[in-house]
């Protein structure tokens, strides 16, 4: 061997605790990149879920209208009802913020029932194509709601799980991704009080 | 959950690969028998990886049509669209596609390769017969399936098992008949000989190897689909009077047979009286009985 030959050799050896590092570096910043991604996708997945509860909202209030109209052919004389359901719809579309939303909702769907229970007087309504109609789709439109607000909190559970837990954690804390917060009231998940038929 | 899943990806890269090393060996011994020399292999691994691709993108297609589903319509189905668009929301999957059965026998299966590829079948008598709650649970159940991943794995049980079935029944068949003009070499050869004979065992046992394979889809997928099922509806009363219902009804469904007999979901066929046929027909039942599963729910 010769002295030129092991004078390469050492100096490619003095590189390799370098290379070692370097190694590390970009793995760290691979895992660090896919944790963030990580993290991103779940704060947009709960801003999604909670867009989606607005949504049936919607559906929800844009289907009594035409239940107000059915009945009225049917119940003219059930004035004070009806207009209650109007009222409480037009709360319900104007409610701001989750609280309002939540107990707006909640008369919406007390003003409902009454309607329902209504309802049962009148035979000729209760065999009407579209009424029945309506009131499927307004059972399943409550219970959408109710699953859209199950959604949101199984995301937040999701998220919130991550950014507790280590790795991801420290990414969070540099970032800023602060914990967020459930969908929380009375009328959660199941208990929001179904039309019953 | 997350376990379940990836496990039901890797057991359905594996039933794809031992079904294509399946169908090779057959397209291969066939080969030997009827002496095809190295086009014949070829032709074999050809068949084999267009059968498997095949079967993993239409295998939702046969098991539906097995079963006679018609898409439903979303107007006189109205309630069976919502309770699904319902769940999809709860579950944060895409909506399956739906499919309605005429059969009075309350029964459903899902199937398909992935959520976004996936369809539910229910049948008319599930309809007529279920309440809003427990049509629900069922369909929770269904989705459950599609969430789990147990879709693929199932469905390419089906598609497999069927296309090996065929594919020996017919090559027996046309060896009875004398169809094959046999190598003379191979005659006298005695290593010939002995692999001659391997492919005739295996040409017999193919379809009993691919129906063993089919046991991959074991008995406990279906209490996790129960019990995933009640995570999305949180009513576990819902799906237990449902199960209960399935129970008392003793309506046997007329479009399942063996081969798909696991996709759905309560047993479709006969296991509960005591003739000699019914009783082979529990020995290799595809689901658990239906008052553990609902003891089970009723722990939760």
């Amino acid at each position: 061997m010769s002295p030129d030959f092991r004078r390469r050799v050492r100096r490619l050896l003095a590189v390799v605790p370098l290379l070692i590092i370097l190694g590390i570096i970009v793995l760290v910043g691979i895992i660090f990149v896919f944790v963030y991604n990580g993290l991103v996708q779940a704060r947009n997945r709960i801003d999604n879920a909670w867009s989606q509860i607005d949504v049936q909202l919607q559906r929800r209030h844009d289907l009594i209208p035409n239940l107000v109209e059915t009945v009225k052919g049917y119940a003219a004389h059930e004035r004070q009802t009806l207009e209650a359901v109007v009222a409480a719809r037009n709360q319900a579309v104007q409610a701001q913020g989750p609280a309002a939303q939540g107990q707006a909702e909640n008369v919406l769907t007390g003003a409902l029932r009454q309607l329902f229970a209504v309802a049962e007087a009148y035979p000729d309504l209760k065999a009407n194509q579209n009424f029945l109609n309506l009131q499927e789709e307004l059972t399943s439109s409550e219970d959408r709601v109710a699953y859209a607000r199950q959604f949101y909190n199984d995301s937040v559970l999701k998220y919130n799980n991550k950014i507790q837990s280590i790795p991801a954690n420290l990414v969070a804390g540099m970032f800023g991704f602060a914990e967020r917060e459930y969908f929380e009231g009375e009328d959660t998940a199941r208990d929001v009080p179904n039309v019953q038929f | 959950m997350y376990e379940q899943i990836s496990s039901n990806k890797r057991r359905s890269a594996l039933l794809i690969l031992g079904f294509a090393l399946l169908v090779a060996l057959i397209v291969v011994a066939i080969n030997f028998l009827i002496g095809g020399g190295v086009v014949g292999f070829v032709l074999a691994a050809a068949i084999a990886i267009a059968l498997s691709f095949g079967s993993y993108y239409n295998s939702d297609k046969v098991a539906l049509s097995m079963s006679k589903a018609q898409p439903a319509d979303p107007h006189t189905y109205a309630r069976l669209h919502n309770l699904v668009e319902g769940l999809t929301i709860a579950s944060g999957l895409p909506k399956p596609r739906l499919y309605v059965i005429q059969d009075d026998a309350p029964n459903a299966f899902a199937t398909g390769r992935n959520p976004k590829h996936a369809a539910i079948a229910v049948t008319t008598g599930l309809l007529e017969k279920m309440n809003r709650v427990e049509l629900e649970g069922v369909l929770a159940h269904e989705l459950s399936h599609i969430k789990n991943y147990d879709v693929l794995v199932m469905t390419l049980a089906v598609t497999m098992v069927g296309i090996i079935a065929l594919i020996s029944d017919f090559f027996l068949r046309f060896m009875f008949w004398g169809g094959g003009r046999r190598n003379n070499d191979q005659g006298n050869n005695p290593f010939g000989i002995v692999l001659a004979l391997l492919g005739v065992v295996l040409l017999i046992f193919g379809p009993i190897i691919a129906s063993v394979m089919k046991f991959a889809v074991s008995r406990q997928r279906e209490y996790l689909a129960d019990s995933t099922g009640v995570s999305l509806t949180r009513y576990p009363p819902g799906l237990i009077s449902a199960l209960k219902k399935l129970k008392e009804d003793s309506t046997v469904i007329r479009s399942a047979s063996k081969a798909t007999a696991h996709l759905w979901i309560e047993e479709p066929l006969d296991t509960e009286t005591q003739k000699v046929g019914v009783r082979v027909n529990r020995l290799f039942a595809s689901h658990p009985p239906l008052d553990e599963r609902i003891a089970a729910l009723e722990a939760m």
